[in-house]
C-alpha cells in the first residue's frame, strides 16, 4: 500500500502549463491537504489525476493503478473518486436521486443501502431533504449531498475540490470535521485541495503546497502552519 | 357532433404514431443531444426485418416484437459505431456533424434496403379488423386496428415512463444525457448508457413503423415522411420531454385531422407546418421543453 | 447606394476568365454535358446558399428545396402574367425568395438549432403540395416556362441545352461573385463572428437577430435564383419537382465540399451532378438490375457524405482540424 504517488507530473490548460513537474506522495489512511492561491493550478491536477484532463508526462499511481490516462468512471470502480467543484451534484436531480447516482455501478444491492444509511448518519440534515430537489438546498447542504454521492462508491482515496467554496466559515468546520471523521473510522486516504488553507491544514494531518503549478513545500500539516514565511508569501496569513 | 368525435378519433390514432416517433426522436435527443434523421432509417430496416417474420411465419404478433429487437440492435450499432465518434468533434462544424451524419446514415440504410430488397411496395397484412366500430346504424373511422395502435402506443410511452423515472438505468439515462461529467465522476457508464438510449429509441422506431405501415405500402423511402411528422411532433412538444413527445404527438394528429376535415383535405403537409409554426411563435421550445441557452 | 458598389468591386477578373474558359468548353461538348453543365450551375447557386446561411450565419436549412420552389414559381408566373422577359423573371425569383425568406428569417432567429431544423423540414414537405391546392399555380401539372430561342446570330448549330447552360453558367457566375463579396464583407464577419459565439459575437456588438434575418434574406434570395435556373432547365414548373430529397440533396452538396468554403461549391456541385453518371455506368457493370441503378446514387451520396463527415469535418479543402484537448 503506497497510497496516492505523483511524479514529475506535467499538465497544460491551453496554452498555459498548469502543473510543472509536480511530485508529491499522499500516504494511505492521511488526510493531506493541497494549497495554494487561486490559479496554483490546483483543479487541473485534480482533473488531470482523474482522467478530465490529458497529462502531457509524469506519472500518477494510487497504489498499483496508474491514474493517467484512465477514465473517470473507471477510477471510480477502482476506488478513486473525485469530488469536483460545480460536477458533483444534479440541481435538477432530487437529493435521493444525486445520492443514487454514486451507487449505481455496485451490484451488492444491500451494501448500498447500507451505504446510504452511513451517510445519513454522518450528515443528518440530509434526511429531511430527501425528496428535495438539490437546487433548493443551502451550499453546505449540497456540499454534504456531493461528499455523500462520492461515498455511495465506497471509495479508498477521495479527492475534493475545494469543499469549502461560498461556505460560511461553521459550515466549513462541520464538513472538514466529517472528513476527519471519515479519515479515522472508515480509514478512507483523503486529498484535500483548498484555498482556504488554515482550515485546511487545522483539519489534515500533511500538507502539500502549491505555487504557480510548482510544489513549493510539502510536510507535517502542524510543521507548515508553523512555519511563519511559508504562511506570509503562499498561505496569506 | 359524430363528425367532430370521428375526426377527433382519427387524429387520435394517427397522433399515436407520430408520438411513437417523436418517442424515439426524444430519446436520442436527450440522450445525445443529436437529432437522428437515420432514425427513419432503422425503423424501416426494422420494418423489413418484421416483414421477413410475417412472410415466412406469417405472425404479425411474432414480428412486432422482433422487429423491436432488431431496432434496439440497430440502434445501438448505429451510436457504438458512428455517433460516438461524433460527439468528441470539436471545431466549427461539431454541432451539424452529427446531424450531417445521421441524414447521410438514413440514405444509406434506405439504399441498403431498396438493394435488398427492391424499391416496389410491400405489403403487411393487419393482425385485427380494420372496420370501423359500429354503435347502432353509425360507424366511426375507427377500428380495432386503431384501438391497437393507440393502445400499444399508450403502452410503450408507459413503460418509458416508469424505466426513465422510476429504475436506476433510468436514473443513469437521465444523468448521462443531463450532466454528463457528473454522471462519469460518479462512476456511471456513460457511453454504454447512452448506447442504452439509442436501444430504446430503435426499438420505438421500430413498433411505429411496423404498426403504421398495414395502413401504407411498405418501400425503402415509405417512412420518410413520417420521420418528419414525427420531427414535428417532437418540435412541438418540446425536445428535452418524453411526455412532450406524446403530447406534440397528439397535438399534431388531431390539429392536421381537423385541419383535413374541416378545411381541406389535401392540405396535408402545409398543415403540419401551420400546427408548427403556431406553437412555435408562441413557444420557441416547444410546449414542455425547457428554454436553455442558445449553445445548449 | 455606395456600399452596394463597394461590395461589387471585388475579384471580378477570375470570374470572367472562368466565364470565358466555360464558353470556350461548352462549343465542344455534346448535348449532355451541356445539360450537365447547366445542373451543375443550378447546385453550385442553391449550395452557395447554403454556404453563406449554415457556412457563415450557423443556421441550418433543411427545407431550401422549398424557397428554390418559391423562386421558380416566381419567374414562372411573372413570365405568364406580367409577360417579364426571361431576366426580369429571374429578378422577381430572387425578390420573391428573398421577401420569403425574410418572413422565414424573423421565425427562424428565434429558434434553435433542432427547432429550426424541423421547421425548415416542414416546410420543405409543406410548402410545394400547396401548389396543388390553388389552380393559379397550376396544380400538379404546374405550369410551363417558356425559355427564348437562341438568338438566330448564334448559328443554326446552337442547341437549346447549349443555351441553358450559357444562360444558367452566367447566372451561376454572376452570382457566386456577388455571394463572394458579401461573404468578404463585414456582414460575412459578422455571420462567422455569431456562429462560434453568438454571446461574445452579441457582446462586441453585433445585434444578432437582425443579423440572422439578413442571412436567412439573402439566402433565400440566392437559393430563389437557383429554383429559376432549375425550372429554366425543366422548361416546368410542378410540386413534384421540389420534393424533400432537393433540399437533402443541396445540403448533402454543401457538406461535401465544405460547408464553409464557397469555392467548395464548385466541387460540391460537380459531385452532385457525377453521382448519378458514375452510378450508371458502375450499375450497368454490376449487371444492371433495376433495383442496384435505382438505389446505387443514394448508396454512393450517403458514404461520400458519411466518410466526409468522419474524415473531413471542415470539407476536403481545409486541412483536418487538429483536435485540441
Amino acid at each position: 500500500m503506497s497510497g496516492l504517488v505523483v511524479k514529475d507530473l506535467s499538465v497544460s490548460h491551453g496554452a498555459v502549463q498548469a502543473v510543472r513537474n509536480l511530485s508529491f506522495a499522499v500516504a494511505p489512511g492521511s488526510l493531506t491537504a493541497i494549497i495554494g492561491a487561486n490559479g496554483a493550478g490546483k483543479t487541473t491536477l485534480l482533473r488531470a489525476l482523474t482522467g478530465l484532463k490529458k497529462a502531457e508526462s509524469g506519472s500518477a499511481f494510487w497504489n498499483d493503478l496508474s491514474l493517467l490516462g484512465a477514465k473517470p468512471e473507471g477510477l471510480v470502480r477502482a476506488g478513486v473518486v473525485h469530488v469536483a467543484d460545480g460536477k458533483s451534484v444534479i440541481p435538477e436531480f432530487t437529493v435521493e436521486e444525486n445520492l443514487d447516482l454514486g451507487g449505481l455501478w455496485r451490484r451488492g444491492k444491500k451494501d448500498v443501502a447500507l451505504a446510504k444509511s452511513e451517510i445519513l448518519q454522518l450528515f443528518p440534515a440530509l434526511t429531511t431533504r430527501m425528496k428535495q430537489h438539490a437546487a433548493t438546498l443551502s451550499g453546505g447542504e449540497r456540499q454534504m449531498v456531493a461528499i455523500g454521492r462520492a461515498l455511495m462508491s465506497r471509495p479508498k482515496l477521495l479527492l475534493l475540490d475545494e469543499p469549502s467554496l461560498g461556505l460560511a466559515p461553521k459550515v466549513i468546520a462541520n464538513i472538514f470535521d466529517s472528513l476527519n471523521q471519515l479519515r479515522s473510522e472508515f480509514g478512507l486516504t483523503i486529498a484535500l485541495v483548498e484555498q482556504n488553507a488554515m482550515s485546511a491544514l487545522k483539519v489534515a494531518d500533511h500538507g502539500v503546497v502549491i505555487n504557480l503549478g510548482e510544489l513549493v513545500a510539502s510536510g507535517p500539516a502542524s510543521q507548515l502552519l508553523a512555519d511563519p514565511a511559508l504562511r506570509a508569501a503562499y498561505l496569506g496569513f | 357532433m359524430i363528425r367532430l368525435i370521428s375526426t377527433l378519433l382519427i387524429g387520435l390514432s394517427s397522433g399515436a404514431i407520430y408520438a411513437l416517433m417523436a418517442l424515439a426522436l426524444v430519446l436520442v435527443w436527450r440522450s445525445t443531444r443529436v437529432v437522428n434523421f437515420a432514425q427513419a432509417g432503422q425503423a424501416i430496416l426494422s420494418t423489413y426485418i418484421g416483414y421477413e417474420v410475417i412472410v415466412h411465419v406469417n405472425n404479425y404478433w411474432l414480428a412486432l416484437p422482433i422487429a423491436a429487437l432488431a431496432g434496439a440492435v440497430i440502434g445501438a450499432l448505429v451510436d457504438a459505431i458512428l455517433i460516438r465518434r461524433l460527439s468528441q468533434s470539436t471545431g466549427p462544424s461539431a454541432g451539424i456533424r452529427p446531424v450531417i451524419a445521421t441524414l447521410g446514415l438514413l440514405g444509406l440504410i434506405s439504399s441498403i434496403v431498396g438493394l435488398i430488397w427492391g424499391n416496389d411496395l410491400k405489403r403487411i397484412p393487419t393482425p385485427v379488423g380494420t372496420h370501423g366500430y359500429t354503435f347502432g346504424h353509425t360507424t366511426i373511422p375507427f377500428s380495432p386496428y386503431n384501438l391497437l395502435i393507440v393502445a400499444s402506443a399508450a403502452i410503450v410511452m408507459l413503460l418509458f415512463a416508469i424505466v426513465f423515472q422510476r429504475t436506476n438505468l433510468g436514473l443513469a439515462l437521465r444523468a448521462s444525457a443531463f450532466a454528463p461529467e457528473t454522471a462519469r465522476l460518479a462512476g456511471v457508464r456513460v457511453d454504454r448508457t447512452r448506447t442504452i438510449g439509442w436501444a430504446f429509441a430503435g426499438a420505438a422506431g421500430a413498433i411505429a413503423g411496423v404498426m403504421i405501415t398495414p395502413q401504407n405500402a411498405l418501400s425503402p423511402n415509405s417512412m420518410d415522411l413520417l420521420l418528419v411528422l414525427g420531427f414535428v411532433a417532437a418540435v412541438i412538444g418540446g425536445l428535452d420531454s418524453l411526455i412532450g413527445a406524446g403530447l406534440g404527438g397528439i397535438v399534431l394528429g388531431l390539429g392536421l385531422a381537423l385541419i383535413l376535415e374541416y378545411v381541406s383535405t389535401s392540405l396535408a403537409f402545409p398543415a403540419a407546418f401551420i400546427v408548427l409554426i403556431l406553437v412555435l411563435l408562441v413557444r420557441p421550445q416547444g410546449l414542455l421543453g425547457k428554454l436553455r441557452s442558445r449553445d445548449a | 447606394m455606395h456600399k452596394v458598389f463597394a461590395l461589387l468591386r471585388k475579384r471580378p477578373v477570375v470570374f470572367i476568365l472562368a466565364g470565358i474558359a466555360l464558353y470556350l468548353l461548352s462549343n465542344h461538348v455534346d448535348e449532355l454535358r451541356n445539360f450537365q453543365g447547366a445542373t451543375a450551375a443550378v447546385y453550385i447557386v442553391a449550395i452557395a446558399s447554403i454556404v453563406l446561411l449554415t457556412g457563415y450565419s450557423g443556421q441550418i436549412s433543411l427545407g431550401h428545396g422549398a424557397i428554390m420552389a418559391v423562386g421558380g414559381y416566381a419567374a414562372v408566373l411573372s413570365q405568364k402574367y406580367w409577360h417579364f422577359n426571361l431576366l426580369l423573371t429571374f429578378v422577381a425569383a430572387v425578390l420573391a425568395a428573398a421577401v420569403f425568406g425574410a418572413i422565414l428569417g424573423f421565425a427562424a432567429a428565434r429558434l434553435s438549432g433542432p427547432y429550426l431544423a424541423g421547421t425548415t423540414l416542414a416546410l420543405a414537405v409543406g410548402l410545394p403540395s400547396l401548389a396543388d391546392q390553388f389552380h393559379i399555380l397550376g396544380g400538379e401539372q404546374g405550369l410551363p416556362y417558356n425559355v427564348p430561342q437562341p438568338p438566330a446570330s448564334l448559328g443554326a448549330d446552337f442547341t437549346q441545352y447549349h443555351w441553358f447552360f450559357w444562360i444558367t453558367g452566367s447566372a451561376a457566375l454572376l452570382m457566386v461573385w456577388a455571394t463572394q463579396n458579401i461573404l468578404g464583407s463585414r456582414y460575412g464577419r459578422q455571420w462567422r463572428a455569431m456562429r462560434s459565439n453568438p454571446t461574445t459575437a452579441a457582446l462586441a456588438g453585433i445585434h444578432v437577430g437582425r443579423s440572422k434575418v439578413l442571412a436567412f434574406t439573402l439566402s433565400s434570395g440566392i437559393a430563389g435564383l437557383a429554383g429559376a435556373l432549375f425550372v429554366l432547365t425543366l422548361n416546368l414548373v410542378t410540386p413534384s419537382a421540389f420534393p424533400l430529397s432537393l433540399s437533402f440533396t443541396i445540403v448533402t452538396g454543401a457538406v461535401l465540399a465544405g460547408v464553409g468554403s464557397l469555392r467548395g461549391s464548385i466541387i460540391g456541385a460537380v459531385v452532385l451532378v457525377a453521382i448519378p453518371e458514375l452510378s450508371d455506368s458502375l450499375a450497368t457493370k454490376l449487371g444492371g438490375a433495376e433495383r442496384v441503378s435505382a438505389n446505387l446514387p443514394g448508396l454512393i451520396t450517403a458514404v461520400l457524405l458519411i466518410l466526409t463527415v468522419l474524415f473531413f469535418p471542415e470539407g476536403p479543402l481545409r486541412r483536418r482540424v487538429k483536435k485540441i484537448k
